[in-house]
């Protein structure tokens, strides 16, 4: 144990050092230019690479030492460090606890380390969306571009849109945000129907001529009898579109109140009248919404942006206001699984938006979740308690004593224990002895391969539904983490940012775990060739990995702090176990290598 | 509530001239909420000489919302559920379909026109609907036994 933290402290200490420096800033043009020139003064002063890593063993306590062995891989920032380290070393030792827990967590969670990369790597018109990333140049083939949007972005989003399509058709920004949801976002084909036949585009938006020349306006008209509410008292406020459908204030504002707060509705709400298709306008809506639905009203004008969009989705994690966008189609679903991961942390696919199912594609997670909601429970029954006639392979239970079986459905009789035909069975009534009889074992083999079928589902469902529970379960073993990560820093005198590799192996387990749970799903629907067996074979080591890492958290809380180095290679060993079936899988879903026992829808 | 003027008058006008075939009563004169129309089965359909007895329930926000149907009297009818609700599907019941300004004996008037032409394709009961697609002589049957059973 010693021995291997010794060695690992060594071996990466010093040589990747440097190397890490050099990555970096090969690999990523834009880095702060303060990073630039920490690394640049460095190599320029060329302080030997032997030199920080002495120091830092010969100066420390125990608990440096940790932190040390927390940071690898080494990057500049502890070089950084390492070099303010000459100059002061208490800063020195501060500022490096400090990027080493950030650097401990990044090189962890790699989810969130990805999201960030793609958030960069996204190239759009609206570069005016705050983005927060650093770059990576080459994305996995698991990984997909996207962006996360927060509401104000959303807006900023539309009102760009609105702004840019109002200068080319000339129309006031309001009109034209209205012409905009009536044509469901789709700038190009609005502007082609609007330059084909402009009168019939602002007729069917609701943006009739004479809007801007004679408004409509809340009046009172003689004799006017409300046809909702059947009031005619004199003088009785009423508003009307230029479609002519009269009714009272009170009224048109209940009904909007209704179709807004009740049925969120908000762009396309219909004038009341009877048959009338007319779209109530913003223009009418601002006059007769009241002020306590103008949240909610602005609320809902904005989802329907996202809703309309084929390319934006919401974040379904409960209570998420962020949106997010990305570029994969439907249509492209058979040949990438698009895994996103929201500012809230929750992975979700942006294809169906179910919480993160790498690697089965879709149609593939549809189908399975429709099987085992028919199937699992009942499955496991009949696989224990039923047998098949030999005949017509209708699902038999014995629920009597005897043997002498008849088959409801076609009339075959038979012999409960050996399958054979009952008339072959002779004298030997009720004492089935005839194991070698040649119609009992070719019933036997019949059975058995019908038998297969589903043993081989319940196979895959029982390993889906372990993991499954496991990661359940991980989430009672997260919160058992936070109380053991507490204990750790009261009983070892460790600080909160050491005590973090808890929290990262905890949530690589679950990211593991969730990833495995689906393996199986998929692996239920591969066709047995070689590169099932890899793909098996992948699996397989990541389970392994991942048992490993689990089985650590049985450990009583005063030994983990000494098997901390020990946990984190093991959390990594998932995480990149993790990478590597994903990166395999997705590739070889890309390019048509995998074979399916199903049509992929 | 908004509707109270609304509801009396719609009332008073269905009692004095109600849609045909129809006639409307309060369940309780002291509900408005809650009406009781009779519907004849229209003649030319295999629902002649029924009588059908509808509850209509209408929402508190009535005629913001639409108003509730429920068959009271079995029918044999590709619209109308078979079972305890006798629940109608009806497009202007729908509540992105109603307006406020719609009347209960618009809905009516809709009910029996749908009881004389059933619409398979936007049916509850599939089984039926198919029957009265590809079989319509024995769907006639059922539906006229029906009459006799439950709406005499």
């Amino acid at each position: 144990m010693r021995q291997s933290l010794f060695a690992g402290r060594w071996r990466i200490r010093l040589p990747s050092s440097l190397d890490g420096a050099a990555l970096r800033v090969t690999k990523t043009p834009p880095v702060t230019r303060k990073r630039k020139l920490d690394t640049a003064s460095l190599s320029a002063t060329s302080q030997p690479p032997p030199e920080p890593k002495r120091k830092a063993s010969k100066t420390t306590h125990k608990d440096s030492i940790a932190q040390v062995e927390a940071a690898l891989p080494a990057t500049p920032q502890t070089l950084t460090s390492d070099k303010g380290m000459d100059s002061d070393d208490d800063f020195a030792s501060v500022a490096s606890s400090m990027e080493l827990g950030e650097e401990l967590s990044s090189s962890v969670d790699f989810g969130a380390e990805d999201s960030d990369v793609e958030l960069e790597d996204y190239q759009d018109d609206d570069s005016a969306f705050e983005t927060h990333a650093k770059q990576k140049p080459k994305r996995k083939a698991f990984e997909v571009e996207y962006k996360v949007y927060s509401p104000q972005d959303i807006q900023d989003q539309q009102d760009k849109q609105v702004a840019e399509v109002a200068a080319l058709l000339e129309q006031p920004t309001e009109q034209t945000a209205i012409l905009l949801r009536f044509g469901r976002w789709n700038k190009e084909r609005l502007i082609e129907q609007y330059m084909d036949n402009q009168e019939e585009v602002l007729d069917k938006a609701g943006l009739g001529q004479n809007m801007s020349s004679n408004p409509p306006r809340i009046e009172a008209i003689d004799g006017f009898m409300c046809d909702i509410c059947c009031e005619d008292t004199p003088g009785l406020q009423s508003y009307a579109m230029n479609c002519g459908h009269r009714f009272c204030v009170d009224c048109y504002r209940q009904y909007l109140a209704q179709k807004v707060r009740e049925e969120g509705e908000a762009a396309r709400i219909k004038c009341p009248g009877d048959g009338c298709n007319k779209i109530i306008d913003v223009k009418s809506l601002d006059l007769l919404v009241t002020s306590d639905l103008t949240d909610r009203y602005h609320e809902l004008l904005m989802r329907t942006y996202v809703d309309d969009k084929e390319s934006l989705k919401w974040c379904p994690a409960p209570n998420c206001v962020y949106a997010v966008e990305c570029g994969v189609k439907k249509r492209e679903l058979a040949k990438i699984v698009p895994t996103v991961q929201c500012e809230c942390k929750h992975s979700f696919c942006f294809g169906c938006t179910q919480a993160d199912h790498q690697p089965c594609p879709c149609s593939l997670v549809k189908r399975w979740m429709k099987k085992c909601e028919d199937d699992s429970e009942t499955a496991n029954w009949i696989s224990a308690n039923t047998k098949e006639c030999p005949k017509c392979h209708s699902t038999i239970e014995k629920n009597g004593g005897c043997n002498h079986m008849t088959c409801r459905k076609c009339r075959n009789e038979f012999c409960w224990m050996c399958m054979g035909m009952w008339s072959e069975h002779g004298t030997s009534w009720y004492n089935c002895n005839r194991f070698e009889e040649k119609s009992g074992s070719e019933a036997r083999t019949e059975q058995a391969k019908s038998r297969q079928s589903l043993e081989r589902y319940l196979h895959y469902y029982n390993r889906f539904a372990n993991h499954e529970q496991s990661a359940k379960l991980d989430k009672d073993i997260f919160h058992k983490t936070e109380k053991k990560m507490t204990l750790l820093q009261s009983s070892s005198g460790m600080s909160w940012i050491e005590v973090q590799f808890l929290e990262a192996a905890s949530q690589a387990l679950q990211q593991c775990r969730q990833t495995l749970k689906w393996t199986y799903a998929f692996a239920y629907y591969l066709a047995r060739n070689s590169q099932t067996e890899m793909f098996e074979d992948n699996q397989k080591d990541l389970e392994m990995a991942v048992e490993n890492l689990s089985e650590m958290f049985e450990k009583s809380t005063d030994q983990l702090a000494g098997l901390k180095v020990d946990m984190l290679d093991k959390t990594s060993y998932c995480m990149r176990r993790r990478v590597i079936l994903l990166d395999d899988t997705a590739k070889k879903l890309k390019e048509d290598v995998w074979e399916f026992n199903v049509e992929l829808a | 509530m908004a509707g109270n003027k609304r509801i009396m008058k719609e009332l008073a006008e269905v009692r004095t001239n109600p849609p045909p075939g129809c006639t409307v009563t309060l369940a309780d004169e002291n509900d408005m909420g809650t009406w009781d129309a009779v519907m004849d089965g229209p003649p030319d359909s295999p629902y002649t000489g029924g009588h059908y007895k509808i509850q209509i329930t209408l929402p508190k926000e009535y005629p913001f919302k639409p108003p509730q149907l429920s068959f009271k009297t079995k029918i044999y009818h590709p619209n109308v559920s078979n079972d305890d609700r006798g629940a109608m599907c009806l497009g202007m019941l729908r509540p992105d379909e109603w307006k406020p300004p719609n009347k209960i004996a618009d809905v009516l008037r809709l009910v029996r026109s749908v009881l004389a032409a059933p619409q398979p394709d936007d049916a509850v009961e599939q089984g039926i609907a198919d029957q009265f697609k590809n079989d319509r002589k024995s769907f006639d049957k059922v539906a006229k036994e029906w009459v006799g059973r439950y709406a005499k």
